[in-house]
């Protein structure tokens, strides 16, 4: 029996819903620890006590945000077996594996020495304590690592196999897995958006602080920081922009036909279509503005390759479906008992298309005697909302080149020394801090919802993952997390702007603005 | 591959044991300390006492809950998706106290107001006391079978529902669960403090043991003539991949006490865990509390292994098919992946475990009053 809509639905909406909270967190983990690093780096090479301050001080921003980072994140570990039970068992041998290495090798690490972070600066030497603050950086960049492997191998599903005798796909080879070329290219892109996140959380709060004209010295050189690492990596960001990844496997050629609402395919290389109103039903793009070749140059990163426009995907899954259904039907056959030679040889020659024979389960659960109508739905299924896509990618595209002018402009002032006239720029800094969030969720939208109707591109369909739950738990769980979620990042927010505005005197060192303002004894507390 | 499937498998067995232990020695007493803060802690400072013995540690502890979550998922890919789906709003429950615990530790002392930082004492009790109550009663469950079964592609059907779980011997092992790990926050709180809270842990340690004990007899009493427990009557040779539903398996009063039959050895368990629980009293009221607290984790770990052995090789018998319970023949991963991750746990796990004892060389000493007093800003 497959799952209700309602529940499928339902969980799609509360992994949505959690994953995207996670992500509010994870951004600034990744960045903010490297800027730790870095800060502390300079604290050791030069003995400067400014340094240090820098280090606790944002440390302090970074433990409020950690903290949300790990309780929102430990429900992630745990979903795909509550909610997505089926997924689970067809791909738990493949998928479970760079979770499970993540836990091993870099949620310990992070987690064990963030500890020691902040409470380790008076039982550690500087060197030591650098070496902490160096792992818990490293950890949370290396575990971004393995999660994007497992997410990169739900997009690009490489180095596995479909087994019969078990019912699920089984591993071949996890060199393949963990050097997927989709997945390597979006743990570079994500982590180095985590970084734009970072840089521009510290050059916005310091902005602030220089436009209130406190803790100058404090601020400037924490801007400088920001400035740098902020340069270099939206300049990664956008330079090693996710879309190359995805000329590679059937599933990301439909995002990317999507994102750029290329309904026709056309001879390369493709131009790319700026704005436009993608209408579905009549497969066009009305009031297209268009640009000739850049499309192929920055999709396929060659003149000579096409992109494949989404009537010929059409044309192309209506096959595979046909074929997924003899896929169906020898597959059947093989549960059936007949495992003679020719019924393997028979179903070994389709296999490869039985998820698209799986897409047909929506519609009639025998799926070898789907109609031409049935088929048609599920060739329709195939393609996500085109309106979506475009628009996400175009947001978070410009909200790119928005942070590469900040943190251009940023470092350029700040080199020919004539920042403080700048109170525009300043001010665009602390009014950005937001938007590289917004940025990421755009990019998961587009990385996720583009994958839709699959969990496992053309392996497993979304319909089929669920596991066979009542839908009233499902309103339970969902309640549960928005508010508690909801509640908690109200509260993480609150203490984000209380200690943001205090600034470096929160660190009680006696040395910084609001300590000297109010008399001993009675600066704010914390 | 190194070693054949079945090796292989049995490896895993031990494996996903050795991770749920090393959840329980270290993570246990994290939710003993948590369960016990209110009542421990009389005031302000004393509680920032309480917090600060696990403080810089804690976090670390917890990942062994997410390793072995993400281990069952690539070794026991069946486990993983039928326990949580089965067992959905329990582990929701437990999901949400666990939320409490890196938010309530970060933010209870940053700010001063009273009804905040007690708001947050209850916070962390709730993140104490809650999963270890529902991994208990989640286990008590496993010994009686749990309502699932597979159709022909594998996909599980649970006809349970939450307040099932909740029947007399699922609240035993829940509260068996609860006194253990509250035994062990208090050893470990008595050996990592001094004055009133050292004396009022000693207490609670003795308590929670004698407590232990009963429990832990109970549930012996009523494994061996009142439950039923499951054997494999036939199936495939344990070599091979097959799947669940291809074995046949039986039920009957007693069937959990056939290992320590087969293998008397075993029977060390559930005689290590009384011994265990017995010296924590003895070393208690001697105040040696560095012996006091290892003998708690033996304990810990003793009653654990009872179950284990006792289950072995089931994982998490269905009482409406038991033909489709998963064990550790059949409830596996791939030959492949089990020699992949096999190598995974074997490199990482000495590294994991070395690095964690430096951090606890580090943070080593008591806390107390004063340390509180001259860290006002830096303490949780």
């Amino acid at each position: 029996m497959t799952p209700l809509d309602d529940v499928v639905s339902l969980s799609r909406l509360q992994f949505a819903a959690t994953a995207m909270y996670h992500f509010l967190f994870v951004p600034l983990t990744l960045g903010l620890s490297w800027l730790l690093v870095i800060m502390e780096s300079v604290y050791v090479m030069t003995g400067k006590e400014i340094y240090k301050d820098m280090t606790r001080f944002w440390g302090k921003l970074f433990g409020i945000n950690f903290a949300m980072g790990v309780t929102t994140g430990i429900t992630l570990e745990f979903q795909f077996g509550t909610n997505w039970a089926y997924y689970s068992h067809y791909v738990g041998d493949i998928f479970g594996t760079p979770l499970a290495i993540e836990g091993m090798m870099a949620f310990f690490l992070e987690s064990t020495f963030v500890g020691l972070f902040f409470f380790g600066w008076n039982k550690l030497s500087k060197v030591q304590h650098l070496g902490v603050t160096f792992l818990v950086a490293f950890g949370s960049s290396l575990s971004a690592l393995w999660i994007l492997i497992a997410n990169g191998w739900m997009n690009y599903p490489v180095g596995a196999e479909f087994n019969y005798d078990t019912m699920r796909m089984e591993l071949v080879s996890i060199v393949d897995v963990i050097f997927n070329p989709v997945a390597q290219v979006k743990f570079v892109h994500t982590v180095a958006a985590g970084y734009v996140t970072a840089s521009m959380f510290v050059l916005g709060i310091s902005a602030f602080y220089l436009l209130k004209a406190r803790d100058i010295p404090f601020a400037l050189r924490s801007f400088a920081i920001a400035a740098g690492f902020g340069l270099a990596s939206s300049l990664s960001v956008i330079v090693l922009g996710d879309e190359s990844g995805y000329t590679a496997g059937e599933v990301n050629k439909v995002k990317l036909a999507a994102i750029e609402a290329e309904w026709e395919t056309e001879p390369a290389p493709a131009g790319i279509t700026v704005v436009g109103l993608p209408n579905d039903a009549a497969e066009r793009t009305d009031y297209a503005v268009k640009i000739p070749y850049v499309l192929g140059l920055i999709a396929t990163r060659s003149a000579d390759k096409q992109v494949t426009g989404i009537k010929q995907l059409k044309q192309e899954h209506a096959a595979r479906i046909r074929r997924g259904m003899t896929a169906y039907a020898a597959l059947t056959r093989l549960k059936g008992g007949d495992t003679s030679p020719a019924a393997r040889a028979a179903f070994d020659a389709v296999k490869a298309d039985l998820g698209y024979g799986l897409l047909l389960k929506k519609y009639t659960p025998n799926v070898t005697d789907a109609t031409d109508e049935q088929i048609r739905l599920a060739v329709n299924d195939t393609i996500p909302k085109v309106a979506p896509l475009f628009w996400s990618f175009r947001a978070m595209v410009g909200l790119g080149l928005l942070f590469l002018f900040i943190f251009s402009s940023a470092f350029y002032f700040l080199v020919r020394k004539r920042l403080a006239k700048q109170r525009w720029l300043l001010r665009l800094a602390v009014c950005a801090i937001p938007l590289p969030w917004l940025a990421a969720e755009l990019g998961w939208v587009v990385a996720e919802y583009g994958r839709q109707p699959w969990t496992i591109a053309g392996i497993l369909p979304t319909h089929l993952s669920a596991s066979s739950l009542q839908a009233g738990s499902l309103y339970f769980s969902l309640a549960g997390f928005i508010g508690f979620y909801t509640l908690l990042l109200v509260i993480e927010m609150g203490l984000m702007f209380k200690f943001a505005r205090l600034g470096p005197s929160s660190l009680h060192t006696g040395q910084y603005h609001w300590e000297q303002a109010t008399p001993a004894g009675h600066a704010p507390a914390h | 591959m190194l070693f054949d499937y079945q090796t292989y498998k049995i490896i895993w067995w031990c494996f996903v044991g050795v991770l749920l232990l090393g959840f329980a020695l270290t993570d246990g007493f994290d939710f003993g300390v948590g369960m016990s803060l209110p009542f421990l802690g009389r005031n302000d400072g004393e509680r920032r006492v309480i917090i600060n013995t696990i403080g810089p540690t804690w976090e670390g502890n917890q990942t062994w809950f997410i390793a072995a979550g993400g281990t069952v998922f690539a070794a026991w890919p069946l486990v993983y998706a039928a326990a949580f789906s089965g067992f959905y709003i329990a582990l929701m429950l437990c999901l949400f106290a666990l939320f409490f615990r890196p938010v309530g530790f970060d933010y209870r002392s940053k700010l001063a107001d009273p009804r905040w930082r007690n708001a947050w004492d209850w916070g962390l009790f709730a993140g104490g006391i809650v999963p270890p109550l529902i991994f208990g009663v989640a286990f008590g469950n496993l010994l009686q079978g749990v309502p699932f079964q597979y159709d022909s592609t594998m996909r599980m059907e649970y006809s349970g529902n939450f307040f099932q779980l909740l029947n007399p011997f699922g609240l035993l092992a829940g509260l068996l669960s609860v006194a253990m790990l509250a035994m062990h926050g208090a050893t470990f709180l008595q050996q990592k403090t001094d004055g009133a809270i050292a004396h009022r842990a000693r207490a609670l340690a003795i308590a929670a043991a004698v407590v232990t004990m009963a429990l832990f007899a109970a549930g012996g009493v009523w494994v061996a003539h009142g439950i039923a427990g499951y054997r494999i009557a036939a199936m495939p040779d344990a070599n091979t991949a097959f799947m669940p539903v291809a074995k046949t398996v039986t039920r009957a009063t007693g069937a959990w006490l056939d290992n320590y039959a087969r293998w008397p050895l075993t029977r060390a368990f559930p005689v290590a865990a009384f011994a265990g629980a017995a010296l924590v009293i003895v070393l208690s009221l001697l105040r040696r509390t560095v012996a006091a607290f290892l003998a708690s984790g033996l304990t810990v770990a003793a009653i654990i292994l009872t179950a284990g052995a006792a289950m072995f090789p089931f994982v998490l018998p269905s009482s409406l098919a038991p033909g489709s319970s998963l064990t550790a023949w059949d409830a596996v991963a791939s030959h492949k992946s089990l020699a992949v991750m096999f190598w995974v746990v074997v490199i990482m796990l000495p590294i994991v475990v070395s690095y964690t004892g430096w951090v606890y060389r580090v943070v080593r000493g008591k806390v107390t009053l004063e340390h509180i007093r001259d860290n006002q800003h830096t303490a949780y």
